[in-house]
């Protein structure tokens, strides 16, 4: 028990962040499920883990009701600017979303009298459990599961193919997709809350663009095919830095060149049922017949 | 049932529609015919809802159409398919066709999210539906198959299916047989002409006068945004002004 004791004292942390992460990746696999390339989930984040803490160290409100409360105000925002923004598509909707990004970020640093401004928030009470985390991914899962088996994720689907024909369907195109970036936007600010009372500390930087830009390449890495993909490509993104400490300095250089391997390899992720079926089926009868002819 | 009155359409100082007018009764099969570029498919376009008429006004059942969003429209009974096909590539043909009974699923989201005994009967329903619309075009059993991998005939096919999974009253069907050969043509002639005996309303856009003669009760004559001509298949092959439109004049 002891060695398991320790082993979790080091290594606890970073488990907790895959899962954080995994809500991060997933929060972006929903518009992209529609199609729509926002990038506003970091700023989202960034807002449910502001609305998190100061729920939590100003009015002392219990972890569920800011766990609430920080779910609620980035998909609120997400509401209100999605309805400008969602007409636009592609790189468009990029931009935009990237530029609400910036604001976000510039304006928690300007507000400084509620959010400390560029020096953060400090001693955010430690609130987050592991199973927290664990429950949180749980349940986002399970929630993401039904709903692509509902007319609901049919909907996304058919959208991400031709919206013109979607909309022909009697599909309300601007409705789905509304609702894919809501949701997206709770998604990140839940995973904003857990991360703001896990790290005691947060700061208007780590919202930033290079944040959102890790989001999308773990859905991206991972494959946006299945579910799995996204909480694969998260888990990869947190570890790899890690396993590739004993580089030093050169750790960034060989992070960035793994990762152009696997797109330029496996454009539809790592995780592409498709694909991973069909070795399956090319190796059972080469397994048979060919591998003994095959051999050298 | 479907009446244009005085439609004009125009896109800048191009005038693509003008003051077209053509009423579809109800559980005919009305073919709108025309050279290339006479404005065919911008009538399918008003009517569904993607353009907006600059002028006139269009009725179904005596509900304006104008004004309102596409898939509104859908849902008061308006299905069509496209000339150049637009099937949802990458999905299952099942999944293609049950997507277009979208709004008639009608189950809410304690439904799909507990997955309720309710949403399991409708997914079972429509998964029996879409069997059933797939057979109804000449494409049984096929539904496990990825929509890309179909010929190009039997897209349209699976575009018929999906749009008559809607459930309209009014079906838009733009050059069906285009790029098919003639037993393909023959065969969908056939399926078209069973469909309309079920009792749906058809508007249908074909270059194939053989095709429209044989399936078509009336015919309107589009020729650089203008009815030329109206009537009955007969009196359509006799018409001089429809002649002079496809054969030219003699000088």
């Amino acid at each position: 028990m002891d060695t398991l004791d320790t082993l979790w004292a080091v290594y606890g942390n970073l488990v907790l962040t895959i899962g954080i992460n995994a809500l991060l990746a997933l929060s972006i696999w929903l518009t992209l499920s529609c199609g729509l390339l926002a990038m506003a989930n970091a700023a989202f984040m960034g807002l449910g883990a502001y609305a998190g803490a100061l729920l939590t160290m100003r009015a002392g409100v219990p972890f569920p009701v800011a766990l609430a409360g920080g779910m609620a105000l980035p998909a609120l925002v997400a509401l209100v600017i999605g309805l400008p923004t969602l007409r636009l598509s592609g790189v468009y909707l990029a931009m935009a979303t990237l530029g609400f990004g910036e604001v976000v970020r510039i304006g928690l640093i300007n507000a400084d009298s509620l959010t400390g401004g560029a020096l953060g928030l400090n001693a955010i009470p430690q609130l987050t459990r592991w199973w927290h985390v664990v429950l949180a991914l749980v349940v986002v899962l399970l929630v993401l599961w039904r709903m692509r088996r509902s007319r609901v994720g049919r909907a996304f689907e058919a959208i991400r193919e031709d919206e013109t024909a979607a909309s022909l369907m009697g599909i309300g195109v601007m409705s789905h997709k509304m609702l894919a970036f809501c949701l997206g936007a709770a998604v990140a600010g839940l995973a904003g809350v857990l991360g703001a009372h896990l790290t005691f500390f947060i700061g208007p930087g780590e919202f930033g663009f290079e944040r959102s830009v890790d989001i999308l390449t773990m859905a991206i890495l991972g494959g946006i095919g299945s579910l799995a993909g996204p909480v694969l490509g998260a888990a990869i993104i947190t570890l790899l830095p890690e396993l590739l400490r004993a580089f030093h300095d050169f750790r960034t250089m060989l992070n960035g060149a793994i990762l152009v391997l696997i797109v330029l390899f496996l454009p539809n992720g790592l995780w592409d049922p498709a694909r991973i079926r069909s070795w399956f089926v090319r190796r059972r009868p080469s397994g048979a017949a060919a591998t003994p002819a095959g051999r050298p | 049932m479907l009446a244009l009155d005085r439609v004009s359409k125009r896109f800048g100082g191009l005038a693509v529609l003008e003051d077209v007018s053509f009423a579809v009764p109800a559980g005919s099969v009305f073919g709108l015919i025309g050279p290339n570029g006479a404005g065919k498919t911008t009538v399918f376009n008003l009517v569904t809802g993607l353009l907006a008429p600059s002028s006139g006004s269009i009725t179904l059942n005596d509900q304006a159409l104008v004004g309102r969003r596409p898939h509104r429209i859908t849902r008061l009974g308006v299905a069509r398919t496209f000339q150049n096909i637009r099937v949802f590539k990458g999905l299952t043909l099942r999944d293609n066709v049950i997507v277009g009974m979208h709004s008639h699923l009608g189950y809410g989201v304690p439904q799909w999210l507990f997955s309720l005994p309710a949403f399991r009967a409708r997914e079972a329903r429509a998964v029996e539906r879409a069997e059933e619309l797939l057979s109804w075009v000449g494409l049984p059993g096929r539904g496990d198959a990825v929509a890309q991998d179909l010929s190009y005939g039997d897209q349209r096919k699976l575009e018929l299916a999906r749009a008559l999974a809607t459930e309209p009253r009014l079906l838009l069907l733009d050059e069906p047989v285009a790029g098919m050969n003639s037993g393909e043509k023959q065969e969908l002639m056939v399926e078209i002409g069973n469909i309309a005996a079920r009792g749906y309303t058809i508007l249908l856009i074909e270059h194939d006068m053989r095709f429209v003669m044989g399936l078509c009760s009336r015919i309107a004559v589009l020729n650089f945004g203008r009815i030329i001509a109206e009537g009955s298949p007969e009196t359509i092959r006799s018409d001089p002004a429809v002649i002079e439109a496809y054969l030219g004049r003699d000088e």
